[in-house]
């Protein structure tokens, strides 16, 4: 299990009082674990501060209305956990 | 302070985009149907507009950084605390700063404080969106300048 996952996973848990053996990198963060749009922005909140990174909520939101990305690819951890380590070495290169 | 609008700030009195933070102060009226029923025979200043004045002074710093362009609306509130007692009369100076500015919202630290005493404060999340039509857009560069928001301020902060 990525750093990563195990990372937000603790966030989740802690943000949104949600049982830690409960979420899994295969749960979605929306369908599965209920969390909606405004805790979802704290736990952007303690993601950017853990990472040094802004995840780009706006952009994955306009890329999901528009239909050029599914909430999956966002919002499922173990993916959310990638894109994180892609925006932690966006911004070390 | 105009209650009957709901708005709570008077004046900008310093606003630093460089630092990230800005100050208003605002005088609480020494009359207001507010204070005939909170409370009768004990006028009291409410705690949540108190909390309200803390969010719109957060407010303005967010619209100036993003120049107008963007319209902050009150997300949540956290740690709030109100420390004693605002009367009617009293002037109150109201300060917030960034804390973290995310993708479509932001995080700020608030404060009141009234004759050199703290009031209250608490951590304030806005949502940071586009204005949903261009009477809001108008009407709150309008507000801005009643309360001595320049476009240059806004600019050079």
């Amino acid at each position: 299990m990525s750093s990563t996952f195990e990372a937000i996973a603790n966030i989740i848990a802690e943000t949104c009082d949600i049982p830690r053996d409960s979420i899994t990198p295969d749960s979605h963060a929306i369908n599965d674990l209920g969390i909606d749009s405004l805790d979802f922005l704290d736990i952007a909140f303690a993601i950017d501060k853990a990472f040094g990174i802004k995840l780009p909520l706006e952009q994955w939101t306009q890329e999901v209305s528009d239909g050029k990305a599914t909430t999956d690819q966002y919002f499922v951890l173990k993916n959310l956990a990638a894109r994180i380590d892609e925006l932690v070495a966006a911004k070390g290169a | 302070m105009r209650l009957e609008y709901f708005q709570l700030i008077d004046r900008i009195v310093d606003l630093n985009l460089a630092d990230r933070r800005i100050r208003c102060e605002a005088t609480v009226p020494s009359a207001s149907t507010v204070f005939e029923g909170h409370f009768p025979g004990f006028p009291l200043m409410p705690g949540v507009l108190l909390i309200e004045a803390m969010a719109q002074t957060s407010g303005w710093l967010i619209s100036a950084m993003n120049r107008f362009e963007r319209m902050p609306f009150l997300a949540s509130v956290k740690e709030a605390k109100l420390r004693t007692f605002v009367l009617p009369g009293h002037v109150l100076a109201i300060e917030s700063k960034l804390v973290h500015e995310g993708s479509g919202y932001a995080v700020l630290d608030a404060k009141v404080r009234s004759s050199d005493k703290q009031v209250c404060d608490a951590t304030i999340t806005l949502r940071v969106m586009e204005f949903p039509n261009a009477e809001l857009a108008g009407e709150m560069r309008k507000l801005a300048a009643r309360v001595g928001l320049t476009p240059e301020m806004a600019l050079n902060g």
